[in-house]
């Protein structure tokens, strides 16, 4: 396939700029390929976040001509080839150095979510029973592979910078997951509303688009706890009933 | 003298977050002790993650002849009874309530139509016997404990590799390592240490395995004066990718053939047939028709060849490459689309049950997996040997360092049996940080010299404060190359002394190595420092291997390619001599007891 162009971002914190790199590609490859091959002739100091090269553990997020994916699974073949290919970090975080963006905030937005809260076992042998299909409710949001994709591309977080206010898509999904466990008995409602700002969200459906993982994030997870929070809040009928009976 | 780096104290610290080290973590810290937890990568992305096929515990929920001492029998079978016995009993009998705890903790299996945990099929085990998530089941159980975890007041320490151990005594007291953001150097004071670190695969160039799989932990231990035991062992998963290129050695679950994929050469034959080792003819089909059934859990129905253990399937599919019946690009074909012989919607069957094999495939390859047999060849896994532990405590052999996980051995034997690998992190991992608390809650910190520390800080700078050399990569591409061809699915006597040689040579380049740029966030000054690991695991690899003159499991010799009643008798070690140089050493198995031979005869 012969000598493909990378302009890669170089710099750490606030500067930086483009370098052009030159490398072989071949049958196959990927843009992580592209990068390692860069990084052992090149530019062994080029700073770059991967494990599996399988789709699996969300470390190699970055923007690809301008899209938000995972290097490891975008082949070189579905990219336009006789142009320069431009790499650069995830912009909702902080730059580290090169490809590397500080997504240390998102473990602390994590921190902020109620963990599971299992029911009592309801088996005799002091474990659950579970339906198959309750569990695949529940299983779409447990994919998530915490690539922060869909944190990258929400507005919230990528041009308005509300981190403070918002938790973001990845962590409705988690919420989700958590909410739609069959075992769950856990209530993170007001917490959506008050401390995770779910109201930031006006569906725009651009974090749906860029998961790797498919997970429906707006539809599935986002709407469902928005109806949650307005039921629980603000719904007349349940309102009066607080007031009479605070839980 | 000032402090060149950053102090932390913790009663327990634990290198390594993936299944084996959070499990430790939660355990220890459930005791009340003060429990630090340091990775080399993100938490979350260990390899643990990428684990597919499931965990295995005898919960009997699909097949209720199932139990421990079944267990028992098939992972001392399966090891080729070279396991530590102890070990092996202890897993049986635990596996089960760790994955039920995992449960509780809030991981979400698939379920039996009664609504319990699903079940399945898996290489060397008897009945069906993995839990599991689709083929994500590794997710699943990383997820979980990280997300218990966070919440235990655990200190964690992200992207910071230990390079060091440090000793007070005879006792180790504390781990130096650099962060990757800036490059800083921390020290880890600590009255035990669990040493979680997973694999070696990077040794190799065609491996599953990710970069992180540099054996640290291996060669922390070795240096620390630990024993190695087992090195010899490292198994080949039979089901890599082959083609394109840039994929290959990435995994192919074993799930693919739990769920009815069949192994074929260029000729359509299902080669799998023949040559089935003895000690499994008795439990293997002998026709395409009952191995199905299996499949579809006919309980009396033996299993098809396919199920095989991995060294057995790994070698067969190398033969027919070498006999000129391979794939285009040098595989075999690993075929799942068949089952629409017997199912009629196979194609929703095969996407829900396989699903990231079928994303794997269509996205790197793109081959649709429900239409089309995959191309398949052997890859580096999995590492039985490491460091040798205590079967109830994990200590090793050198006084508050303790293992747990994949870089610990024992449990798997000569051979390790998929499913295995997963409930092994929560037992042992459980076990660890138990005892290394309990050690920890007897002893006070040790002494260090900041001379020491401050030392290891400039001899970990060369790379970075040389001004030329050589580039650290190629070093490493060599000693891949050499491991892959001298010491790999297939050894000789020869072949490993010429790998002895070359790594020597390679440890001597490697005092040049030189790593451009500053120290922060520098992946070339990092590969630089995993070198000594790295060449440390190879050379106990080749040593361990010579040592064995026959064949076993994951261990094969061209120049003694059958099995040898002596071979059953021992382990090998290997050991740090004070003068530096490796030493090995043969010693006995692990005797069984006599109520464990009993089970081993009742289940044969
Ligand atoms: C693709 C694939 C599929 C698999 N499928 C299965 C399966 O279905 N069933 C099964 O039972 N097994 C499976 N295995 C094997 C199993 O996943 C691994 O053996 C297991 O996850 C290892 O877990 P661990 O906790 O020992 O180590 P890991 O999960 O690898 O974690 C190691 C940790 O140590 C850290 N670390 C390493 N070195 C250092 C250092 N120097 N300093 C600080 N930290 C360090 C790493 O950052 C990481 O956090 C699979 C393996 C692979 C590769
Ligand atoms: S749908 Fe909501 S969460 Fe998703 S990108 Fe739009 S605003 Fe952000
Ligand atoms: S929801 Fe999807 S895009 Fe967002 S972090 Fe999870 S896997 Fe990535
Ligand atoms: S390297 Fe794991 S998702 Fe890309």
């Amino acid at each position: 396939m012969g000598q493909v162009t990378f302009k890669i971002w170089r710099g750490e914190g606030d500067e930086g700029h483009f370098e052009e790199y030159q490398t072989e590609v071949s049958e196959g490859m990927v843009v992580l390929d592209a990068i390692h091959a860069i990084q052992s002739d090149d530019a062994s100091d080029l700073a770059v976040r991967w494990n599996c090269k399988a789709g699996k553990c969300g470390s190699c997020s970055a923007e690809i001509n301008g899209m938000p994916k995972l290097m490891c699974m975008t082949r070189l073949s579905s990219l336009d080839l006789d142009n320069p290919i431009i790499i650069e970090p995830m912009k909702a975080f902080p730059l580290m150095k090169d490809l590397v963006t500080d997504v240390s905030w998102n473990y602390e937005a994590k921190k902020s979510i109620k963990p599971f809260k299992p029911c009592k076992p309801d088996a005799p042998d002091g474990t659950w029973r579970m339906q198959q299909e309750d569990v695949e409710r529940a299983q779409e949001f447990r994919k998530c592979i915490e690539c922060y994709l869909c944190q990258n591309v929400c507005h919230v977080l990528r041009d308005h910078h509300d981190h403070a206010e918002y938790i973001g898509p990845a962590f409705l999904v988690k919420t989700a997951a958590f909410e739609m466990h069959p075992l769950d008995e856990e209530n993170r409602t007001l917490d959506l509303k008050d401390e995770q700002g779910i109201g930031y969200c006006n569906i725009t459906k651009c974090c749906t688009k860029v998961c790797p993982e498919h997970i429906t994030i707006t539809d599935n997870a986002i709407i469902p706890l928005k109806e949650r929070v307005v039921d629980e809040f603000y719904d007349p009928l349940k309102k009066l009933f607080r007031i009479f009976k605070p839980k | 003298m000032t402090e060149r780096f950053k102090t932390h104290e913790y009663d327990v610290l634990i290198i390594g977050a993936g299944g084996a080290g959070l499990r430790a973590a939660i355990e220890a810290s459930s005791t009340g002790a003060s429990v630090g937890v340091v990775c080399k990568s993100l938490l979350g992305k260990a390899h643990t993650v990428m684990a597919e096929g499931g965990m295995a515990a005898s919960m009997g929920n699909v097949d209720d002849r199932d139990n421990w001492k079944v267990h028992f029998a098939d992972t001392m079978r399966g090891g080729q009874y070279l396991n530590n016995c102890e070990m092996a009993e202890i897993h049986a009998r635990e596996a089960g309530e760790r994955v039920l705890e995992l449960e509780a903790w809030g991981a979400l299996f698939d379920r039996t139509k009664e609504g319990k945990i699903l079940q399945r099929n898996f290489g060397g085990h008897k009945y069906p016997r993995l839990a599991h998530v689709g083929d994500r089941t590794g997710l699943e159980m990383i997820r979980t404990l990280q997300d218990h975890g966070i919440h235990q007041g655990i200190d964690f320490h992200m992207e910071v590799t230990v390079t060091n151990l440090l000793k007070d005594g005879d006792r180790v007291v504390a781990a130096f390592g650099y962060e990757r953001e800036k490059g800083r150097f921390m020290l880890y004071k600590a009255k035990a240490i669990v040493i979680a670190t997973g694999g070696i695969g990077r040794a190799f160039k065609v491996t599953s395995n990710s970069w992180e799989y540099t054996g640290d932990g291996h060669a922390l231990a070795y240096d620390a004066g630990a024993d190695l035991i087992d090195m010899e062992f490292v198994q080949f998963h039979p089901t890599g990718m082959v083609w394109p290129p840039s994929v290959r050695g990435i995994l192919v679950t074993e799930g693919v053939r739990g769920e009815g994929g069949i192994l074929t050469n260029s000729e359509g034959k299902r080669f799998m047939f023949e040559d089935v080792p003895p000690l499994y003819v008795s439990s293997t089909a002998d026709n395409e028709e009952e191995g199905w059934k299996y499949v579809t859990g006919d309980k009396e129905a033996n299993r098809p060849p396919e199920l095989l253990t991995r060294d057995h399937v790994a070698r067969k599919i190398v033969k027919e490459v070498k006999a000129g019946r391979g794939s285009p690009h040098g595989g075999a074909f690993l075929n799942i689309a068949w089952i629409k012989e017997h199912i009629k919607d196979s194609e929703t069957h095969i996407k829900k049950k396989l699903p990231s094999m079928y994303h794997q495939f269509m996205e790197l390859a793109e081959v649709d997996i429900t239409k089309d047999p995959m191309e398949v060849g052997p890859t580096t896994h999995y590492v039985m040997g490491g460091i040798r532990v205590n079967a109830e405590s994990q200590m090793s052999t050198v006084k508050g360092l303790f293992a747990c996980g994949e870089c610990a051995a024992g449990l798997h034997g000569a051979n390790r049996l998929g499913g295995n690998s997963l409930s092994d992190l929560l037992v042992f991992g459980k076990r660890a940080g138990e005892f290394a608390s309990k050690f920890a809650s007897e002893c006070e910190y040790g002494n260090i010299g900041t001379n020491e520390v401050n030392a290891l800080v400039t001899e970990s700078l060369l790379p970075v404060d040389r001004t030329e050399g050589e580039n650290p990569y190629k070093i490493q591409e060599d000693l891949q190359e050499t491991m892959q061809d001298l010491a790999g699915i297939s050894r000789c006597d020869e072949e490993l002394k010429t790998a002895i040689v070359r790594i020597g040579e390679y440890a001597v380049r490697s005092t040049t190595a030189y790593a451009p740029g500053n120290r922060e966030y520098n992946p070339g000054w990092h590969t630089a420092l995993d070198l000594h690991n790295l060449l440390v695991v190879s050379e106990a690899l080749c040593y361990s291997a010579m040592q064995r003159t026959e064949s076993r499991g994951g261990h094969f010799r061209s120049d003694f390619p059958e099995k040898t009643e002596e071979g059953s008798t021992y382990n090998t070690v290997v050991r740090r001599k004070n003068d530096g140089s490796m030493e090995v050493e043969r010693v006995p198995v692990i005797p069984q007891s006599d109520e464990m031979r009993a089970i081993i005869e009742e289940y044969k």
